[in-house]
């Protein structure tokens, strides 16, 4: 995912993708390796993360904090691959081009691209059992946005008005209830390739000491479930899977057998369940993989699709790519 | 002061803008108007006083070369000598319809000459002066529109320099008398602010510069200029001079939204951080100083507002927008 004609490629100037299209792309992602999800699983982790990212975007104190969010993902990534210096290399690579794309943008242009991200999450409120658990998804599909905790770097805490004279002096100065219950930033997240970033949103939401953005009391002591699980990253492959299994929450591991190689990923806990999810899901949230409509789109997204049929999986055989190039077959047919 | 009234649907929720509410008051009709943007396409709605929607319509951003629709940036009323116009902003250019949205009387497409699409192109911020139509643009230019009493023939008549960076939003208001010549400001995405002084040919007065925090709304009353920025502080200064007069740590994320009751000299601003002040804007009588007292505060839970508009010129009553919510919320003090 890392390797360099990809990262090439999406960092092209470019419009936001369209819903099917981002699918699309993150199927053949997820088909990379030698995981296999069927439609109503692969339909379920969608949408986890889509809800995870619109929240981290949502929430972001300052526009210029969804660069940070990003910063989160490569450090944890950088966690997991430490023992690869190859990957390690490209991850890094990868840093560079976030630094100098976006790095010298202003507030404004990166409130542009936020407000961007934001509308391809419109009218998405898909329930996410550990945001519920959380509390900081409420049952409606809502995000919980707290009103108390440190302001963005850069803000002040509200509740102040200052009048000054016409030298400048100041004259006045009254306080008002301004309602939340605020308080100063500690400090600025780090840009640089190594820092403290300060801010939470972005790392592992199911780490142990979870770092969930809510600052409602009462915030759920529910980690006590998640305490068995280890975070520490196993460089073999197949381990690596089995953890992404476990991490998913109860779900059944099939041990493939028959021509197919591989691991198939449910995310239901048994296959009936998955099957009537398939059946089930309502017609507005499907996404229809298949049908890549405008031309523009094809292009683009035949390309990203051979460049990631060039994915190699090292340290494992390579794996039988029939499902994807059915896909790939398609796309070049349309 | 102010309780909850009854919400307007809309068909579709409110987009992650600033400004994102546009509302057309009727008196003689006992009407009001609200304009919404809703991502590729915006709704107009009429509603009596109680709130009950009498009729609504939807306007979509004109096709243009590109592979998705275009997004629209914004919606709003322009009141004019012999007519009112509704302007609509996007990343293709500036559509004018007759104030029911019923007819388009204009269309101006948005040249991006030979940029680069790294940079985004669209139109954004719009206010009337007498007969003129002013609407800002990516690149900082502001585009004024001469405006006939009625029919279709709509001209450019200037293109204004003055800013550097995207412009944010505009507002004018009518000629306070001869001492006070400044009856329009402009706003952009560094802070900068412009203050015009509108005629056959609009000369610029004054600017004051921006501290690198965008301003995304603005309004003028009695030659003072009320700015809402990106850190959350509303500042007053005044126009002809630039003379910082009133600072306010008003919100604790990015304002969205600043509204003027003028009857009343009532300013309301709006956040990201769900809430929404009132303030009482006055002059000491014996210091002349320029006053500002907090008078209300509202929490909309969990609704990343985006836009606030008073509903009527004495600010007993104002509506709100939040990004992801299908509904006008209405507040009022009656």
């Amino acid at each position: 995912m890392f390797n360099r004609k990809f990262m090439e490629e999406l960092f092209k100037p470019q419009e936001l993708y369209s819903k099917k299209a981002l699918r699309t792309v993150y199927d053949r992602l997820a088909h990379a390796s030698i995981m296999r999800l069927n439609q109503a699983s692969m339909d379920k982790l969608y949408d986890l993360m889509t809800m995870a990212f619109k929240y981290q975007v949502l929430l972001c104190p300052r526009p210029k904090d969804v660069l940070l969010v990003t910063f989160n993902h490569l450090d944890t990534i950088k966690g997991f691959i430490q023992d690869s210096p190859t990957i390690l290399h490209q991850v890094e690579e990868t840093f560079r081009q976030l630094t100098e794309t976006y790095g010298g943008l202003s507030a404004g242009e990166f409130q542009l691209i936020r407000q961007t991200l934001l509308s391809f999450f419109q009218d998405l409120h898909i329930r996410v059992s550990i945001f519920l658990k959380d509390r900081v998804q409420n049952s409606n599909g809502r995000f919980v946005l707290p009103v108390s905790g440190p302001v963005p770097w850069g803000t002040e805490v509200p509740g102040l008005i200052r009048m000054f004279n016409n030298k400048g002096k100041e004259v006045k100065k009254v306080e008002f209830k301004h309602g939340g219950h605020y308080v100063t930033a500690p400090k600025e997240g780090s840009f640089e390739l190594c820092g403290d970033r300060v801010l939470k949103l972005g790392t592992n939401m199911y780490s142990i000491n979870r770092p969930v953005e809510t600052h409602m009391s009462g915030a759920s002591k529910n980690l006590a479930s998640r305490t068995q699980e280890s975070i520490v990253p196993n460089p073999l492959a197949k381990e690596e899977l089995n953890l992404l299994a476990r991490l998913m929450g109860g779900m059944e591991i099939k041990k493939a057998s028959g021509p197919e190689p591989g691991f198939r990923l449910n995310l239901f806990t048994t296959d009936e369940e998955e099957e009537q999810a398939a059946l089930t899901r309502p017609e507005e949230l499907s996404y229809e993989v298949i049908n890549i409509q405008a031309t523009q789109d094809q292009q683009r997204h035949k390309e990203l699709a051979r460049i990631m049929g060039e994915f190699e999986v090292t340290e494992q055989p390579r794996p039988s790519t029939s499902k994807g190039d059915d896909l790939l077959a398609m796309m070049d047919e349309l | 002061m102010f309780r909850r009234e009854r919400s307007i649907p809309l068909r579709g929720s409110a987009a992650a803008l600033c400004n994102n509410l546009s509302v057309l008051h009727v008196p003689a009709r006992n009407l009001t108007h609200f304009g919404v943007v809703h991502g590729p396409s915006a709704q107009l709605l009429s509603a009596a006083p109680e709130g009950v929607p009498l009729a609504q319509r939807q306007l979509h951003a004109k096709e243009g070369a590109g592979v998705s629709p275009p997004l629209i940036t914004q919606v709003h009323w322009c009141v004019l000598p012999f007519r009112v116009l509704l302007v609509l902003t996007s990343h293709r250019g500036i559509q004018m319809y007759e104030s029911d949205g019923s007819v388009m009387v204009y269309w101006h497409a948005l040249d991006s000459g030979d940029m680069s699409p790294v940079q985004a192109v669209f139109a954004r911020g719009i206010a009337s002066s007498g007969h003129f139509i002013c609407v800002g643009t990516w690149s900082g230019r502001i585009l004024v529109f001469d405006i006939p009493a009625k029919g279709p023939n709509i001209v450019l008549s200037e293109e204004l320099a003055g800013h550097q960076t995207s412009v944010t939003d505009i507002a004018t208001e009518p000629a306070q008398g001869q001492d006070c010549v400044a009856d329009m400001v402009t706003a952009d995405d560094s802070g900068l602010l412009c203050v015009w002084q509108s005629g056959p040919e609009f000369k610029l007065m004054t600017r004051i510069p921006g501290f690198g925090v965008p301003c995304p709304s603005v309004q003028l009353w009695h030659g003072m200029v009320a700015a809402g920025y990106g850190d959350g502080q509303v500042r007053l200064y005044e126009a002809s001079t630039g003379i910082l007069h009133v600072q306010i740590s008003a919100h604790a994320r990015a304002i969205c939204a600043l509204d003027l009751a003028p009857e009343v000299g009532k300013l309301l601003s709006a956040a990201e951080d769900t809430f929404i002040h009132i303030w009482k804007l006055s002059r000491s009588p014996e210091s002349g100083h320029t006053e500002v007292e907090h008078c209300h505060g509202e929490c909309v839970p969990d609704t990343q507002v985006c836009g606030a508009r008073f509903c009527d010129p004495s600010g007993s009553s104002f509506a709100v927008t939040g990004y992801d919510l299908a509904e006008i919320l209405r507040f009022s003090s009656a």
